[in-house]
């Protein structure tokens, strides 16, 4: 076992540079890729493996996302850039209509091994257009495999997964966990689907996953200051999601937490809120954001924010014996 | 060319555009009742379901561009793609299996004509979004290159989609990255039940080519042996590495937007003027002057009826599809877990 201390973005690196190392068909295109990439995900590989597998191209999302379903039906494993999520949105044909349904739509005549990168998250001071956390739109669709890293070992290994997998992979990473530092082992294989267990707890379970898992991590240890013994566990990925581990988990417990970045309503939390209930009749509740864009001003930004007071709040309240 | 090798490579472009013909007229009756749509109810009666959209009247602008082309070379189609599926070299019973939505069509009954594809021979699909295949196109063409193949995709699209940004970007891909990719608009000059003139600001889709720096090709499309001439000396170009090309094919929809669609908006005397120009008739025309009798092309036509016959006979014999289908072909990573 060797380990590493990196970033979570230098992390990103380590595993596209793994990849294109074992297999010559994995080309990256997006925007500014060859100067490394706005977060510095892709910083060097260009002069490593040249203008040919690290393509720029132009501002042109639609022609990005649908240009890699064109390179992956004829052979290549494309990864393509989209920035940040906000900006996916305009390419959303081409990941819903065009990467997700092409496999079924066609018979299964052809298959499109493509990760889409597109960051998710409050980004600070960056208002409205370039805050968002969409993951709950992409675990709606059939074909689509949704990952949300939220470490730095998590972000190499499942990097690397997402790219061996052979299905269209969103994948979201966060916009402001860029520079989070940990160990890395390259040795260590996540596969997608399974979730991690980050502490024990009997009381109540709580399930969240990216930048939000770290919000959680105080929040437990304030209710453990309490006397709540929380088991935390980071989801990792949105779909296909670890019913076992957090079924097996709330089972225990009794009680479950869902947490996330993401407006409350409609989000994914919802699904497994409700997973759980019908599976398990426990109690459980579900903290996301309130349903309002993202405000520029800091008094208003904190506003769309779930903070560990507001975790600590909500898993008290959901271990409150039920009154009719 | 010496006219016995010219009259034959006609010929062989007259039985493409037949069966072509034969395909969507058989297609068109088959699907009456079969859609909602076009103050039409769908009945349940109509062996092909769904939004039907015929490429009649445009089959000159398929055959003569993809003689050109091998199983290697990429296509990627519109909505209206039956004949540049069956000019590609799919084969056309298991195409109409396919508008049957049965298990030996090929996609499996999962895809109908909307999403008609045969990848064997490298159609990559028709699509049911307009200007949807231009980046796909791009992207493959992309690989082509990457690849050091010598292969090209050609990009066939209406002349509605030159009003979408894909195909702004995806032309402007191409040109940036001098991929191999010959973009074909299909102009029949109508946006479903919109006349496209009106709605298209400037003159059009070659000159919006000219202004990225893509050499814009105008040519009746209605004229096989003119695509085909055009299409030989632009793909050539492509092959030898020169980038992409636009081919402005201009043509007529003789029918509605979709099947059921009688087209009731548009003036008669424009629909009558266009049929004068039918692009099998004219193919006729030019073989008989080479030395070709009636009596030859007559052969053409039975021959693709008979082989259509043959296809709906297959169709109708053919079974539908499992229903544990609805749960294959969706995604390997998660499979099972549909809820």
């Amino acid at each position: 076992m060797v380990l590493n201390t990196m970033s979570y973005s230098q992390a990103a690196v380590l595993a596209v540079q793994r990849e294109m190392e074992a297999d010559e068909r994995v080309v990256v295109m997006g925007e500014d890729v060859g100067r490394g990439g706005i977060f510095g995900q892709y910083k060097g590989l260009q002069q490593t493996f040249g203008t040919h597998r690290i393509i720029d191209t132009p501002i042109s999302e639609a022609a990005i996302m649908g240009g890699g379903v064109g390179m992956a039906l004829a052979g290549m494993r494309p990864v393509v850039e989209m920035r940040v999520v906000d900006f996916a949105l305009c390419g959303m044909d081409e990941i819903i209509n065009q990467a997700a349904k092409n496999r079924y739509m066609f018979g299964g005549q052809g298959r499109v091994p493509l990760v889409a990168r597109m960051p998710i998250g409050i980004w600070d001071a960056s208002a409205a257009q370039h805050s968002q956390s969409l993951e709950a739109w992409f675990a709606h669709m059939p074909g689509l495999v949704v990952v949300c890293p939220g470490s730095v070992q998590d972000n190499y290994s499942l990097l690397r997964a997402a790219m061996q997998c052979g299905d269209p992979v969103v994948y979201m990473e966060h916009k402001t966990l860029w520079g989070l530092e940990g160990p890395v082992d390259e040795g260590v294989q996540v596969p997608l689907g399974k979730a991690a267990v980050l502490r024990p707890g009997e009381h109540l379970t709580m399930v969240s996953w990216s930048r939000q898992v770290q919000v959680c991590q105080t929040a437990c240890q304030q209710l453990a200051a309490l006397g709540i013994q929380v088991e935390l566990i980071d989801l990792r990925t949105l779909w296909p999601w670890d019913r076992e581990t957090v079924l097996n988990s709330a089972a225990k417990t009794g009680h479950l937490l869902v947490v996330h970045e993401a407006i409350q309503a409609a989000g994914f939390g919802a699904e497994i809120a409700a997973t759980v209930a019908e599976t398990l009749g426990v109690r459980v509740k579900r903290l996301g954001a309130p349903r309002i864009p993202v405000g520029y001003a800091p008094v208003l930004e904190a506003v769309a924010r779930v903070s560990a007071d507001q975790i600590v709040a909500a898993a008290q309240d959901c271990l409150r014996p039920v009154t009719r | 060319m010496p006219s016995n090798a010219q009259k034959d490579a006609l010929a062989a472009l007259y039985l493409c555009m037949a069966r072509i013909r034969a395909f969507e007229n058989a297609a068109e009756i088959l699907s009456q009742g079969g859609v909602s749509a076009y103050n039409k109810t769908a009945d349940g009666s109509a062996k092909v379901r769904g939004p039907l959209h015929l490429s009649t009247g445009q089959e000159g602008v398929a055959a003569g561009v993809c003689a050109h082309l091998t199983p290697r070379d990429y296509l990627t189609s519109t909505h209206r793609g039956h004949g540049h599926t069956l000019a590609k070299g799919a084969d056309l019973s298991r195409m109409m299996c396919e508008l049957y939505g049965k298990a030996t069509g090929f996609n499996g009954g999962k895809g109908g004509s909307m999403h008609i594809a045969d990848f064997s021979v490298g159609m990559l699909g028709a699509n049911g979004v307009v200007a949807a295949g231009l980046p796909i196109a791009v992207g493959a063409a992309h690989a082509q290159k990457l690849q050091g193949r010598r292969d090209i995709t050609v990009c066939f699209f209406g002349d509605g989609a030159t009003n979408r940004g894909p195909f702004l970007e995806a032309l402007n891909w191409a040109q940036v990255h001098q991929l191999p990719v010959l973009f074909v608009c299909e102009d029949n000059r109508w946006s479903a039940t919109t006349a496209s003139g009106p709605m298209i600001a400037g003159p059009g889709a070659s000159a919006r080519s000219e202004s990225l720096g893509i050499a814009a090709h105008p040519v009746d499309g209605n004229d096989v042996r003119a695509v085909y001439e055009k299409a030989a000396e632009l793909v050539q170009a492509i092959r030898a590495g020169q980038g992409p090309r636009l081919l402005h094919a201009s043509t007529y929809r003789v029918k509605g937007h979709v099947s059921v669609d009688l087209a009731a908006y548009r003036d008669p005397r424009e629909v009558e003027e266009a049929l004068k120009n039918d692009p099998i008739q004219n193919a006729r025309r030019d073989l008989l002057a080479l030395g070709s009798t009636d009596a030859a092309c007559d052969q053409m036509d039975q021959l693709a009826q008979a082989e259509v016959q043959s296809a709906m006979q297959a169709a109708d014999q053919a079974p539908w599809p499992d229903v544990s289908a609805a749960y294959t072909d969706i995604q390997t990573t998660g499979a099972g877990q549909w809820f």
